[in-house]
């Protein structure tokens, strides 16, 4: 199915969970949070929140800044 | 000098510092450490599934410092929120600069934004530091509104300009039952001092030290310069008087 992941196109299973997600784009599970559709998911929901098809997710980390 | 119980935390240093502007991450660490800081702000940005390799986490593990997580971006109280619930999740700590300012060519905090955001987070739980104009009024407002500390500005960010509102700062300091951190347009550590002198309980600096040609000396003298002003202020400067008060005997024996 198409998502979108930080407003790029991204190709991922059906069903697919966040964490699955996070696994297959090789992104750090530490330092990092998640949002799909503007609601933040925790991080221990991650291996249990289902993506669907057109879910437009955010995946944040830190950064330099004042 | 004194320590600075401050929330659920106790601060040797009343030196805060923001991680903006390092020409690189190791820099920025090395200045982290020369300044005795043991708070320090981070932004936050999506991570570029294409290159993931913004280690700035990696070189923040430093003994003592904690992560001080800002909502930088945010044009209101709503887009504050939700950098904050990221940032908690994130980075997992409570703790949280609010700063929403949508204007770009002063970066000026909008307060009723600030005002509306600060209400909802200290109600989710959130340690609140709110980035504002020296506005004594909107202080008392945001301690009503369970502010854990306020965070007045001195001059425009990055601008170094010093303590422009000083006046204002003044009567903030006078009136604040919560810390008062003064933040932004710190430019030297001449200012850091004077707002220390003055009574604030901290300063936050990052523009003034990370743009130096040497971070780390300038680090060093700020953290020098926050120890001077809180031991003089402790100490108790002496008064000010416009005639003189000699500071030697007249002496009898040459007239």
């Amino acid at each position: 199915m198409q998502i979108k992941v930080n407003n790029q196109e991204v190709e991922m299973p059906n069903n697919c969970t966040v964490n699955e997600l996070i696994v297959a784009q090789k992104i750090p599970h530490k330092g990092v949070a998640i949002a799909v559709n503007n609601k933040v998911v925790p991080k221990i929901n991650w291996g249990n929140f289902i993506i669907n098809p057109n879910d437009e997710i955010l995946i944040i980390t830190a950064t330099q800044g004042g | 000098m004194s320590a600075f119980n401050f929330a659920d935390k106790t601060f040797s240093s009343r030196l805060f510092l923001g991680t903006g502007k390092f020409k690189n991450n190791t820099l920025m660490k090395d200045s982290v450490i020369e300044s005795g800081s043991e708070l320090v702000t981070v932004a936050l940005k999506r991570v570029d599934v294409k290159d993931k390799n913004d280690d700035l986490l990696n070189h923040l593990h430093i003994p003592n410092v904690h992560l001080l997580p800002n909502t930088s971006g945010a044009r209101t109280a709503k887009e504050a929120v939700f950098a904050a619930e990221l940032a908690r999740e994130a980075l997992e700590t409570n703790w949280l600069k609010l700063e929403i300012h949508p204007d770009p060519k002063y970066l000026l905090p909008d307060a009723i934004e600030t005002l509306k955001a600060c209400e909802e987070l200290a109600k989710k739980g959130f340690i609140v530091l709110p980035y504002i104009h020296a506005d004594p009024v909107l202080c008392k407002l945001l301690e009503s509104a369970g502010t854990a500390a306020v965070m007045p500005l001195g001059a425009p960010i990055g601008s170094n300009k010093g303590l422009v509102s000083i006046d204002f700062l003044e009567i903030i300091i006078e009136q604040s039952n919560v810390p008062v951190i003064v933040d932004a347009g710190i430019g030297a550590p001449s200012h850091a001092a004077k707002a220390m002198e003055i009574g604030a309980d901290a300063v936050l600096v990052n523009t003034a030290i990370a743009v130096s040609d040497n971070p780390v000396q300038m680090a060093k003298a700020f953290k020098l310069a926050v120890e001077a002003g809180r031991m003089a202020y402790e100490a108790k400067l002496a008064p000010v008087t416009s005639k003189a008060h000699a500071s030697s005997p007249l002496t009898a024996f040459l007239g």
